[in-house]
C-alpha cells in the first residue's frame, strides 16, 4: 500500500470539472463542479459555456480535492488529465491546468483517454480489473462496447453507436415529452410506474444480418416521437409513464443483449458497465439478470463514479504509474477525437527515457 | 505570459529588465506551445520556476479558447507555487510596446470581422474600456489617430495609420507590470479573469422538431 502511486486526475471533457485523487486503487478525494444547470435551458451542453465554467472552477476544484484528501501536492507521484475524446475547448482547460501543475511541481504528466478512464474507475469500487474485461460505456456522449486485456495499453473497440449516443436518446425523448434536461433520471423515475411492454418500440440493429455489437438509437427516437405525435394529433392523452417505460426497455434491451453476446463470443466472464446511463436502474437490473443467466460477473460502479469525474482519470493515471508507462510531454495536445485504442498519450521522446523528467531536473524545484 | 491573441508569448523580468523571452505566433496551438515556452525562457535565464515571485497574465480581450490557456496556466502556477497573479489588459501590453506618446488606439483581431480596441493618451495610459466593434463603426471616431496592433493591419481602410507592434509581447507586458509593481500601483492591475466581451453563442431551442411527415 505504501508503495502505491498517489495520483491527481483532472477531467474536463464535457460539462463537469472533476478532480480526483487516488492512492493505488483507493479513492481519497472526488471533487466536482458541474455546469449542467447552466446548460439545462439550452436542452444540451453548450461548448463555450462549458469551457468558461471549467476555467472558473478548475483551480478551486483542484485545491478542494487536495484539501479533502489531506495531502500536499508535493507528495503526488503524477498528474493525470483527460487528453480526449471530448469537447476541444473544454479539454484544453484541463490539459493546460494539468501541465502547469505538473511543471510547477516537477511531477510526471499523463494525458489519458476518457473512455479507458470510465472503465478503470471500477478499480476504486471493486478492486483490480479482471483481464480481460468487457466494458459497456453508455452516456450522453458515448455508447461503446470495448474489450480490454490491459487498461493501460490494450483497449479494443468491439462496437459503438452508428448514430446517437444512448444518453442523447434519453434527452431527446424527454424533450418530446416536455420533461426537461437531462432526460435520463426523469425517464428512469417515470418508467418505474409504467408498463415496459405497453408499446413495442423497435430494437435498432437487431436483425440477423446487422453488425452484432453496434448500436443505433436514431430510428428508435424517431419511432417514439412519431408515436407520441400521433396520439397528440388524435387528441388523445399521451401515457407518459408507459412511453417512458417502453422506450427505456427498448434501449436497455439492446444494450444488455449485445454486451452479453460479446462476452459469450469472446469467452470473457466479466462485464463492466460505466458512463452516465449506467446509473439507470432498469439497465442495472436487466444486465444483472442476463449476466447471471449467462454466468458472467457484472461490475457496475456506484452512480457517482459512472458519470464523468476526476477520480476515474486519477484511477487510470495511477495504473499508468504502477505499470511504468511513459509520461506525456509538455507539448501534450487536447485531442477531441483521441482514438479509444490509445489509453494514453506518451511523449514524443518517450523512448529515450523520460523527457519530462529531463526537463524537470534542469528547471524545476531542486 | 499572454495567450489572448495569436501570439503565445512568455517573458521573465527581474524587476529591472527582461531577462529572457519567447514569442511564437500560431493561433491554433496555444495549448501545445505555452508550457514549452515557459520552460525555454527559464532555461535561458538559468532559473527554476520557484524563483518566480509573481505571475503577470494578459486577460484579453481575446477570442475564447486560446485566452483560457494563459489564464488557467497562471492560476495553476499561482496555486502550486503560492505566488500572486496580476492581470493586465492585453491591449495595454501592445500600447506600452508602441512607446507612442500622443493619443492613439490599439486594435487586435476579434475575428468575425470585428476588432477588440481601446484608446490611449500615451503608451501607459488607457482612456477607454476595451470594446469589440466592426472597424467601419469606429473608423470615424478614431480618424487621424495612429492604431497599433494586428487589427489595424487587417482593416487598412478603417485604420490607415497602422503602427508597430503587430503582435503582443510578454516582454512589454512584464515591463509594464514591473513598473506598476515598483510604483506600488495595486490599482494598475485587473483580476486575472477572462475578458471575453461577447456572450457565448447559444440559443434556447424553441421546441423540438416534429418528425411526423406533413
Ligand atoms: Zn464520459
Amino acid at each position: 500500500m505504501a508503495d502505491e502511486p498517489l495520483v491527481l486526475g483532472i477531467e474536463t471533457s464535457c460539462d463537469e470539472t472533476g478532480v480526483g485523487i487516488v492512492h493505488g486503487t483507493t479513492l481519497l478525494a472526488d471533487a466536482i463542479a458541474s455546469s449542467v444547470d447552466t446548460h439545462a435551458r439550452f436542452g444540451g451542453v453548450v461548448p463555450e459555456i462549458a469551457s468558461r465554467a471549467h476555467l472558473e472552477a478548475m483551480v478551486p476544484t483542484i485545491e478542494r480535492a487536495l484539501k479533502t484528501a489531506g495531502i500536499s501536492a508535493k507528495d503526488l507521484d503524477g498528474i493525470a488529465v483527460t487528453a480526449g475524446p471530448g469537447l476541444a475547448g473544454a479539454l484544453l482547460v484541463g490539459v493546460s491546468a494539468a501541465k502547469a501543475y505538473a511543471y510547477a511541481l516537477g511531477k510526471p504528466l499523463y494525458g489519458v483517454n476518457h473512455l479507458a478512464s470510465h472503465i478503470c474507475v471500477d478499480q476504486l469500487e471493486h478492486g483490480r480489473l479482471p483481464e480481460p474485461t468487457m466494458a459497456l460505456l453508455v452516456s450522453g456522449g458515448h455508447s461503446s462496447l470495448l474489450l480490454s486485456t490491459d487498461i493501460t495499453s490494450d483497449v479494443r473497440p468491439m462496437g459503438a453507436t452508428i448514430d446517437d449516443a444512448a444518453g442523447e436518446a434519453f434527452d431527446k425523448i424527454a424533450r418530446v415529452l416536455d420533461l426537461g434536461f437531462p432526460g435520463g433520471p426523469v425517464i428512469d423515475r417515470l418508467a418505474k410506474e409504467g408498463d415496459p411492454k405497453a408499446i413495442a418500440f423497435p430494437r435498432g440493429l437487431s436483425g440477423a444480418k446487422d453488425p452484432a455489437y453496434d448500436f443505433s438509437f436514431s430510428g428508435l427516437k424517431t419511432a417514439v416521437a412519431r408515436w407520441i405525435e400521433a396520439k397528440r394529433a388524435a387528441g388523445e392523452e399521451v401515457p407518459v409513464r408507459d412511453v417512458a417505460a417502453s422506450f427505456q426497455e427498448a434501449v436497455v434491451d439492446v444494450l444488455t443483449r449485445k454486451a452479453v453476446r460479446a462476452c459469450k463470443d469472446e469467452g470473457v466472464d466479466h462485464l463492466m458497465i460505466g458512463g452516465g446511463v449506467a446509473a439507470n436502474s432498469r439497465l442495472r437490473a436487466l444486465a444483472q439478470e442476463r449476466c447471471e443467466r449467462a454466468g458472467i460477473r457484472l461490475r457496475v460502479p456506484r452512480p457517482g463514479l459512472c458519470t464523468d469525474n476526476g477520480a476515474m482519470v486519477a484511477a487510470l493515471g495511477s495504473e499508468m504509474v504502477a505499470r511504468g508507462r511513459a509520461a506525456s510531454d509538455l507539448e501534450l495536445s487536447a485531442d477531441s477525437s483521441l482514438p479509444v485504442t490509445d489509453p494514453h498519450v506518451p511523449g514524443a521522446h518517450a523512448h529515450d527515457h523520460d523527457h519530462v523528467h529531463e526537463v524537470s531536473k534542469e528547471n524545476l524545484y531542486s | 505570459m499572454d495567450t489572448a491573441t495569436p501570439a503565445v508569448t512568455v517573458a521573465l523580468h527581474d524587476g529591472e529588465a527582461v531577462v529572457a523571452s519567447s514569442t511564437r505566433v500560431d493561433a491554433r496551438r496555444h495549448g501545445e506551445l505555452l508550457l514549452p515556452a515557459v520552460d525555454r525562457v527559464l532555461a535561458e535565464a538559468g532559473l527554476k520556476l520557484d524563483a518566480v515571485t509573481g505571475v503577470v497574465v494578459g486577460v484579453g480581450p481575446g477570442p475564447y479558447t486560446g485566452l483560457r490557456v494563459g489564464l488557467v496556466t497562471a492560476a495553476a502556477f499561482s496555486s502550486a507555487l503560492g505566488v500572486p497573479v496580476h492581470g493586465l489588459c492585453t491591449l495595454d501590453g501592445l500600447a506600452y510596446a508602441s512607446g507612442i506618446d500622443e493619443p492613439f488606439a490599439v486594435a487586435t483581431d476579434a475575428r468575425r470581422k470585428e476588432v477588440y480596441w481601446a484608446r490611449y493618451d500615451d503608451h501607459r495610459t488607457r482612456t477607454t474600456d476595451a470594446a469589440v466593434d466592426r472597424p467601419a463603426d469606429i473608423a470615424e471616431s478614431l480618424a487621424g489617430l495612429p492604431v497599433v496592433g494586428a487589427g489595424a493591419r487587417l482593416y487598412p481602410e478603417a485604420f490607415p495609420d497602422a503602427r508597430d507592434p503587430e503582435h503582443q509581447s510578454a516582454a512589454a507586458l512584464a515591463a509594464l507590470a514591473a513598473e506598476r509593481l515598483a510604483a506600488g500601483d495595486a490599482e494598475g492591475f485587473l483580476d486575472p479573469l477572462p475578458m471575453y466581451l461577447r456572450r457565448p453563442d447559444a440559443q434556447v431551442p424553441k421546441n423540438y422538431k416534429v418528425v411526423t411527415p406533413k
